[in-house]
């Protein structure tokens, strides 16, 4: 019968109101509505959506408990694998992981996971009195945790409830990693969500000390040797920006969405009481696709551009999240496809005043299974614009792999690591982006899950 | 929190500071530069070390007040504490590379201008302490503004000018570099320069007609300070290096002076600076 309920919609802010606003787009549910979504889960007995979930995260028996009326009861089922339930809730691809194997999917609409997580996960935020964790006795054994994010931030819950002494080391002023600096507040809420999910983490026990740059203030070395760590976790992310190598990408007006998006979410730009300034655009162009893109270019629109998204493939093949792809398009936002720069131009003050662009149609797959684009002759055209953010991904910092004799990287400046997160170092684990490079929230969590198991077993047998 | 242990004047609108940071001050390196940030409201502002303690845990800055960042770090008094004090950041100077034998046969000129003479300190007092001998260039508009010349002194051969003559040698530091060079028979096979951005560029231009190898210490704008941003990017050589990660310091005869001055005006006439005062990012100028 459950099938005949349609999937439950969520409220969303107003797409004209909120493109001037850095208030959050989505509502997510209210109890009746989590109630409602929560009795079309049909409660598979071999739920693929488990096996699409990067940490496994039993979503049929926490939807069976809301379903139950037991909110505390499903947040206690999350809690045993995910330490960041509002923010998975909030910014997962849902779509091709957890949702895109529901079976209800198949005839209907799957079930809303995500949307459900996060009402969990933001009960359990207002509720954090009456579900304070148990503190697991402490084992005597302590391990240095490197990157505040989901990485670190997942590996560090596991090894605080098994007992280890976990502290963070995080380079930044504040904790979270990504989701403080490169995601939105208007996707992410920074001290509603974030922080708080960051105070549930240091109630299992977890030490955070921020202004601690691994490989400048203290090298992986000392924290084992001086400081007596028994292992070390580096989830230091990918937070080398890449850029195009264009003529005029050093003009004034262009920058790495690094950049723009760190001084709007990190340093709170847009507020007018903190004094990190953001560069005033008007007709504002992104360049990529990805979710880091649809960040930039929504952030830019709510400063008050024009903004427009050039990439140089299709639509089909945008890596962004669907959801992320349609708000953007709802705010207003131009999209370019078939669309490649060659060339960043400016004035005699080296201001930026367009980019030079060929367009470009899809020829034979490529290594990546997608389409290759292809320049088409004599299609060069520029587009008008004061300001261009590139956001074409990242690549790991160097900065460890530099001060840590022994670690290995590959070409591309990834970390090396097995499955378990182990490097080519003993007692040194890795894993999230500067394992994979750029890659997503939970993938990064379900890393730092494996490498705390991996970390238990390594101390264990010691 | 990080607190302030001492402040003084040095000049008029140019405070020292020291401040208690003793995982900095443990791992501080002379050329090296620290990210502070004054409250949640503040702005991450990058400052060249101009000196550290490690048995104390101290490390100190020199900030000049140019803008409402500069303006916001110097209006706090020991006993308050920086939110944030982050380093040390950049790469060491390139003269820790040299092996020592041959670091003393060199001849090692420093040229110094403005609030840019703190930041040479730490690195000739390493030399001094190394047992290796150099001579320092300071340059200022007038006698008023010079900083650090006590400390310097002690330390190294200092040569001062000003701009007006009231002090020292009359002209500019390039003119004394050429004085010291063609009329006292000086010679010097490796030069450190820093100061503003535009003495920078003229100096390094003056040790390039000389044919000496010469390092500048940039102060362009930042963000996080660690490789995130890229909004300290520099073309060195027609190659685009982060300040942050690559240098602080790098060739002077490779640097691209015009470009990095233009980005440093990046957010002139912005409305979170002021335009009346607010020039640039505060470290080093």
């Amino acid at each position: 019968m459950a099938v005949k309920i349609p999937r439950t919609p969520v409220r969303e802010q107003d797409p004209q109101v909120r493109a001037t606003n850095f208030e959050e787009v989505c509502y997510g549910y209210n109890a009746e509505e989590a109630a409602l979504e929560a009795s079309r889960c049909l409660n598979c007995p071999r739920p693929r959506c488990v096996q699409a979930c990067p940490v496994g995260l039993n979503i049929p028996g926490f939807i069976k408990a809301l379903h139950e009326g037991d909110t505390a009861g499903a947040a206690a089922i999350i809690a045993q694998d995910s330490s960041l339930p509002s923010v998975c809730g909030r910014v997962c691809p849902q779509e091709s992981q957890c949702e895109g194997s529901c079976v209800l999917g198949i005839k209907s609409e799957p079930v809303a996971i995500g949307k459900l997580e996060r009402y969990v996960g933001d009960w359990k935020i207002a509720h954090s009195a009456e579900c304070a964790d148990t503190l697991a006795p402490r084992n005597g054994h302590k391990v240095a945790v490197i990157g505040s994010g989901p990485s670190g931030l997942a590996c560090a819950s596991d090894l605080a409830r098994l007992g280890y002494e976990v502290k963070i080391f995080e380079a930044l002023h504040k904790v979270g990693g990504v989701l403080v600096y490169g995601i939105p507040e208007f996707r992410l809420p920074k001290e509603a969500i974030v922080a708080r999910e960051v105070d549930n983490v240091r109630k299992l026990g977890v030490e955070i000390e921020t202004d601690v740059v691994v490989g400048r203030t203290i090298t992986i070395d000392q924290l084992m040797d001086d400081e007596g760590y028994e292992a070390v976790f580096i989830g230091s992310g990918a937070g080398l920006p890449r850029f195009m190598g264009i003529p005029g990408e050093n003009l004034n007006g262009v920058f790495s969405a690094n950049e723009y998006l760190t001084r709007a979410n990190l340093m709170k730009a847009y507020d007018k009481d903190y004094d990190t300034p953001i560069y005033e655009g008007k007709r504002i162009v992104v360049v990529g696709g990805g979710n880091v893109a649809m960040d930039a270019v929504r952030t830019a629109k709510r400063m008050g551009a024009e903004a427009f998204i050039v990439y140089r493939r299709s639509e089909a093949e945008l890596p962004a999240r669907v959801e992320e792809v349609h708000h953007a398009k709802q705010e207003g936002i131009e999209f370019r496809m078939l669309t490649n720069p060659v060339a960043v131009l400016g004035d005699e003050q080296g201001k930026v005043t367009g980019i030079e662009c060929v367009r470009m149609e899809l020829g034979e797959p490529d290594e990546s299974g997608r389409r290759r684009p292809v320049e088409i002759p004599d299609s060069k055209y520029t587009l008008e614009c004061d300001t261009v953010i590139m956001a074409l991904g990242t690549s790991p910092n160097p900065l460890i792999k530099h001060t840590t004799a022994g670690l290995d990287t590959n070409r591309k400046g990834c970390i090396v690591a097995d499955e378990q997160g182990r490097t080519t170092r003993p007692g040194i684990f890795a894993g999230g982006d500067a394992v994979t490079g750029a890659a997503t929230v939970i993938l990064a969590m379900g890393a730092g899950r494996k490498a705390a198991a991996a970390i238990h077993e390594y101390i264990s047998s010691k | 929190m990080f607190k302030i242990l001492d402040k003084r004047e040095l000049a008029p609108k140019i405070y020292e500071m020291t401040v208690e940071a003793p995982r900095v001050a443990k791992s501080a390196q002379p050329g090296q530069f620290i990210i502070v940030r004054t409250d949640e409201e503040g702005e991450r502002i990058p400052l060249t070390i101009c000196d550290y303690d490690r048995e104390r845990g101290t490390v100190t800055i020199v900030t000049q007040i140019v803008g409402i960042s500069s303006n916001k770090i110097c209006a706090m008094e020991p006993g308050d504490s920086f939110a944030d004090f982050a380093g040390p950041l950049g790469r060491p100077s390139d003269l820790l590379d040299i092996p020592l034998e041959e670091l003393k046969k060199k001849n090692i000129l420093f040229v110094a201008g403005g609030v840019g003479t703190a930041p040479v300190y730490p690195q000739a007092k390493w030399l001094h302490e190394h047992g290796v001998r150099c001579d320092v260039i300071i340059g200022a508009r007038n006698k008023d503004l010079f900083t650090y010349v006590d400390e310097m002194s002690r330390v190294a051969d200092v040569h001062l000018c000003t701009d007006d003559g009231s002090t020292g040698f009359h002209g500019l530091v390039t003119a004394l570099m050429d004085h010291l060079i063609e009329n006292d028979g000086r010679r010097f096979d490796h030069c450190v320069i820093i100061g503003p951005m535009i003495m920078m560029k003229f100096a390094a231009m003056n040790t390039k007609k000389h044919g000496i190898p010469t390092m500048v210490s940039l102060n362009a704008l930042m963000v996080d300070g660690t490789g995130m941003c890229g909004a300290c990017r520099v073309s060195v050589g027609g190659k685009t290096l982060f300040t942050c990660v690559d240098g602080p310091e790098f060739d002077g005869h490779q640097v691209d002076f015009d470009e990095a001055m233009r980005r440093q005006n990046m957010y002139r006439g912005n409305k979170k600076t002021n335009p009346e005062t607010h020039k640039c990012s505060c470290h080093g100028s």
